[in-house]
């Protein structure tokens, strides 16, 4: 077990890019769902889902939090004052809510490597990032179940439901194959036990969804013949995150140093 | 014209300001379920409102957000609004009762307990 005063400077280095990565996903398709809330198609599923962002940027919130006790500047001066370049999140979660079933499609491929992710890490050698995983778990279950029974239901649906989810699906692929673009400290996160890789989260995740799409009867795409949106996880960003990033931040930067 | 809102969200999705002429036909609506939380197990499921969903399955995922997020609970019942059979409000005088029947009332057993619970307390003493 180690905390935050075990790790050598690589170390450290390599936790520390893995907690942006994650909670830069978090809080960025926190908000983008929050954008959701008064559109969704129904009451009560813009209840549902408004409340499961809110979920996301509790989660993105305990991950800057753990930054901040590694010496990092304080949760809202991380998610709130960065440039667009220093964000780690994936495409994935940049792109606009767009119509609902890419929302919906999107939520479940992310929530399904979310829920699988947390879960590895709740093993996490890194014991603080452990703590953390363990309390996301329920959530997270609810989120999943939340999802798969939504495509199940589209996917099974009549009218034009199957052909646009099957579309969805299409779009969002290659982006959520981007959640697991590798970073330089793979070797180091694995051979610490902080985490187990995005290779083998990959592997699990497609484990996990195939079947759920498949049961749904759509098609899956061939990963082979798919490029995987990389580049988030370098800084390197679609030109979606910008507006949102101003967006996000435009009451912060009225006066930084509001009391809330 | 479409609608210009202060909330950007609302701007963005270019809504018309006309209303939509077309409500929505009768089949499409999604029927209503009544749904019942637990707070603790082995206590009763208790009623907490209603909802609407396609199916039940989709009935307890949505439930579970309105009814389930802000109190304690361990378990949810979902049940279609039109399984339940329910007496008439012309009716209600059937639950009535004559005041000369005060022995029929539970009101005794409350004695019952407050009599048990000295009788323990005694005991510990």
């Amino acid at each position: 077990m180690n905390g935050i005063n075990d790790f050598t400077e690589i170390q450290t280095e390599a936790a520390k890019n893995l907690l942006y990565r994650l909670a830069d996903d978090q809080l960025i398709l926190g908000h983008r769902n929050s954008e959701c809330t008064g559109l969704g198609p129904i009451l009560e599923e813009d209840i549902a889902f408004s409340s499961m962002a809110q979920d996301k940027l509790g989660h993105s919130q305990a991950l800057y939090q753990l930054l901040h006790n590694m010496g990092e500047k304080d949760p809202d001066t991380i998610a709130f004052t960065r440039k667009v370049n220093e964000y780690k999140c994936c495409h994935l979660v940049e792109y606009p809510i767009g119509e609902y079933d890419f929302s919906l499609m999107r939520h479940f491929l992310f929530d399904m490597s979310e829920a699988i992710r947390f879960n590895m890490l709740s093993s996490s050698s890194f014991e603080p990032l452990a703590k953390i995983a363990r309390k996301f778990k329920g959530e997270l279950k609810y989120h999943t179940m939340h999802a798969v029974t939504w495509i199940n239901q589209l996917g099974t649906g009549s009218g034009e439901s199957p052909f646009r989810i099957q579309k969805s699906l299409d779009v969002c692929f290659p982006l959520a194959l981007g959640i697991f673009e590798p970073s330089k400290y793979e070797e180091t996160l694995i051979s610490e036990k902080i985490f187990f890789g995005e290779k083998a989260l990959q592997e699990k995740w497609l484990e996990a969804v195939i079947p759920v799409l498949k049961n749904a009867g759509l098609v899956i795409p061939d990963i082979e013949n798919v490029t995987a949106a990389y580049g988030g996880r370098e800084g390197i960003h679609t030109e979606y995150l910008k507006p949102l990033i101003d967006e996000m931040t435009e009451v912060y930067k009225i006066d930084t140093g509001a009391e809330w | 014209m479409s609608i210009k809102s202060i909330d950007p969200r609302i701007t963005r999705e270019n809504l018309s300001d006309v209303a939509d002429q077309n409500p929505i036909k009768e089949l499409n609506h999604w029927q209503t379920y009544e749904v019942f939380h637990q707070t603790k197990k082995g206590d009763h499921h208790i009623h907490v409102g209603s909802l609407h969903a396609p199916n039940a399955e989709m009935a307890l995922i949505l439930a579970k957000e309105q009814y389930a997020r802000r109190y304690e609970c361990v378990n949810i019942w979902v049940v279609k609004s039109s399984n339940v059979f329910t007496s008439d409000y012309d009716d209600e005088d059937i639950f009535e009762t004559t005041p000369e029947k005060m022995y029929r009332e539970a009101g005794g057993y409350k004695v019952m307990e407050k009599i048990n619970k000295y009788k323990k307390e005694r005991k510990g003493v």
